[in-house]
């Protein structure tokens, strides 16, 4: 039976189901419900809730949970997750596993609160200092976001290192329909390795020696051994953890490469396409690190080109480009600060791909305003001619600010069509060229 | 013949990297005698620190963490949580908790974290080269104040017991040194007693150590041990700051 459930509820939820015990947290907005609904569960299954006094306090307690061999979570939003950089470093450097929350939203600074794929760079390329990767699962749907919250779990414990679950605001407080029967009481993965290497203060025997729980290499030679270890680690993971959806690609033309919220948008703007007859495919990244690089080259057969959309200024845009490899165009189109594209936008760009778009869109525009601007300039020539009143001067200065105005106004309408941006100059002329007979009557009395 | 001295098991058989003349090798002992005489030393849990007891995980021989400079506090946190029948501690400088830690070792303190902190004062960045701790005296050389600290540029010294004691969460804080036998003797007794007390679960115990730096302060062993004497115990005065055990302080 499906629940409707609340995305930061569902991801709190699956967590202790997949037998996280343990949540260290700190209050930041848009993922608030996440440690309220720990603080609430986790006295009821016998496992520990903990504010701390900071982000910076919540990773380290979640370094120390995790190297004493348990199951544990924090989560925060991007703000807040800039200050867990260091933990996740370390704690990567220590090869100790845990969940990671970020339920991001628009920055950079304090941003806003509202929903942003803003982190998808400090996300995938380690935020932190020092080589390190982590996998970053991407869920698109509140079911999705239970499914992989389990999964980074088992994750986490087979490669001995963080994992990161990336939503947005969206995902975090949207409320869907999720199944949560077949998440109950899930049993970590069959493969796991039971956790020796934990600090639990077992008396040490010879066969399980004390435990050390550790980043510092200060031998050089040691140091960079261990880089080579934990690379081998990364090449498993790129291996066997990369996850992705395809969805259209078998003829796409176009294809539309997005994740997490974005792709649902993408989704419903490439069905309307279709109807139109645009071949236009998307595959949709489920995890953003490892990158599924392999299946947007499989789509090199057919695709003529490539739209990334994301809600961000272009950050996995560099990975698609990477992928493609300059085989193929690849377009970004990205809102941002909170701002989410609409189905019609995401249409818009895809249309003008396809070829199918009123061709002449862009030159219209141009020629218009080309127009415009010179028969302003030519009334601007009269003007100088004719008349030399300051009171003329400063008529002329407001009319030059309306239309300014207008133009402006017009530029920001761009992509809403043609239509509007020329009728909005045409106004503008008008209203221009009333005065200035107007003034060219009165110039003229002047005259006589 | 009969065994008059023994060196504790909870004590590594590793060379301290400490420079000569340092006190952190006695306050090592003592931590682990304490812990051994308690017979909780070979399940214990230690959190080391970054600064000059950043290899304590090589001497301790009981399972450790190394912590981010200045979390230990956070680090034992998550750990006394996840084991809460473990003696749990977290052993550092004055660097690591009352400058960069500051804010994990108030939060431990006031949250009555059931772990024991040994902090090492030594009034000096030891680790990265005699820099100007938090806790660095007035008029105190060190190679970020050449000309002394100036108070009207950098302020005071961080009295970290005395603070730690307005709070309700500790339940022993008590400041001791290790310039002589007799001190020694009394800094083991404290160092013993808030692990006692950390079983018991009566709440967070510090045990505030004042040590030297005869490298960065430049002075000889002999010369430092007095001025600890002389300087640091003035400044740091030694005793008990909260104890909520009967007869214990207010």
């Amino acid at each position: 039976m499906k629940k409707l459930m609340k995305g930061n509820e569902a991801i709190a939820e699956a967590a202790i189901q997949a037998g996280c015990r343990f949540f260290f947290g700190y209050p930041i907005t848009p993922q608030n419900q996440i440690p309220e609904y720990m603080s609430k569960r986790m006295p009821q299954v016998g496992g520990c809730f903990l504010q701390a006094e900071s982000e910076v306090a919540a990773i380290n307690m979640v370094y120390g949970a995790a190297g004493a061999g348990a199951r544990v979570m924090t989560s925060s939003s991007s703000p807040g997750i800039s200050l867990k950089q260091e933990g996740i470093s370390y704690m990567i450097g220590a090869e100790l596993p845990c969940v990671i929350v970020n339920i991001v939203r628009g920055g950079p600074g304090l941003g806003g609160i509202q929903p942003a794929q803003s982190d998808y760079y400090q996300a995938t390329r380690g935020g932190g200092h020092g080589d390190y990767r982590m996998c970053v699962l991407a869920p698109s749907s509140i079911q999705e976001a239970v499914d992989l919250t389990q999964n980074a779990f088992d994750i986490a414990d087979r490669y001995r290192n963080p994992v990161m679950v990336l939503g947005d605001g969206l995902i975090g407080q949207m409320m869907e329909p999720v199944d949560m029967e077949k998440a109950m009481n899930r049993e970590p993965a069959p493969d796991l390795a039971q956790k020796t290497w934990a600090t639990t203060g077992h008396k040490a025997t010879v066969d399980h020696p004390r435990s050390i729980v550790n980043s510092l290499y200060i031998d050089p030679q040691v140091l960079e051994d261990h880089n080579i270890h934990l690379q081998s680690k990364y090449d498993a993971m790129e291996s066997a953890e990369c996850r992705w959806q395809e969805e259209l690609t078998s003829d796409a033309e176009i294809v539309i490469v997005a994740y997490g919220t974005t792709s649902r948008i993408a989704r419903s703007a490439m069905r309307k396409c279709r109807e139109k007859g645009v071949k236009v495919g998307m595959i949709r990244p489920i995890t953003l690190w490892p990158f599924p690089e392999a299946a947007i080259r499989a789509t090199l057969a057919t695709a003529k080109h490539y739209l990334c959309i994301e809600m961000s200024m272009g950050q996995m845009v560099d990975d698609v480009r990477l992928a493609v490899n300059g085989e193929r165009p690849v377009e970004f189109y990205g809102r941002c600060g909170g701002m989410v594209p609409t189905v019609n936008d995401i249409v818009d760009q895809i249309m003008a791909l396809s070829g199918q778009s009123d061709p002449d869109l862009f030159k219209q525009v141009e020629q218009a305003a080309n127009a415009a601007c010179e028969k302003i300039n030519d009334l601007g020539k009269k003007i100088d001619e004719k008349v030399n009143s300051p009171e003329f001067v400063q008529k002329t200065e407001e009319l030059k600010k309306q239309v300014e105005g207008a133009a402006v106004k017009t530029v920001d309408g761009l992509a809403k069509g043609a239509t509007l941006f020329a009728e909005g100059l045409g106004k503008a002329f008008d209203a221009f060229k009333k005065e200035f007979d107007n003034n060219d009557d009165q110039g003229k009395g002047g005259e006589e | 013949m009969a065994v008059v001295f023994e060196k504790t098991k909870l004590l590594c058989d590793a060379p301290f990297h400490y420079c000569p003349g340092c006190t952190h090798g006695i306050i090592h002992r003592l931590v682990a005698e304490a812990l051994d005489e308690l017979g909780i030393g070979d399940t214990a849990i230690g959190v080391a620190p970054v600064g000059c007891a950043v290899f304590a995980y090589n001497y301790f021989n009981c399972d450790m963490q190394e912590a981010a400079h200045g979390r230990a506090p956070a680090v034992a946190t998550g750990i006394k949580r996840v084991h809460p029948d473990k003696a749990v501690f977290t052993y550092q400088g004055d660097g690591d908790l009352a400058s960069i830690g500051a804010a994990e070792i108030v939060h431990a303190a006031t949250r009555g974290e059931k772990i024991t902190t040994i902090f090492v004062n030594n009034a000096i960045y030891g680790m990265t080269g005699g820099q100007m701790a938090p806790t660095t005296l007035p008029g105190q050389v060190t190679t970020t104040s050449p000309y002394g600290r100036d108070t009207n540029h950098c302020g005071f010294p961080v009295k970290v017991s005395e603070m730690l004691s307005t709070l309700t969460g500790p339940a022993y804080i008590e400041r001791v040194s290790v310039h002589d036998v007799q001190h020694i003797r009394k800094a083991k007794a404290a160092i013993k007693k808030a692990f006692q007390l950390q079983m018991e679960g009566k709440g967070f115990t510090l045990i505030e150590v004042i040590s030297t730096c005869p490298t960065n302060w430049g002075m000889t062993p002999k010369e430092s041990l007095e001025w600890v004497k002389s300087d640091m115990i003035p400044a740091y005065p030694l005793g008990v700051y909260k104890d909520v055990t009967e007869g214990g302080t207010k």
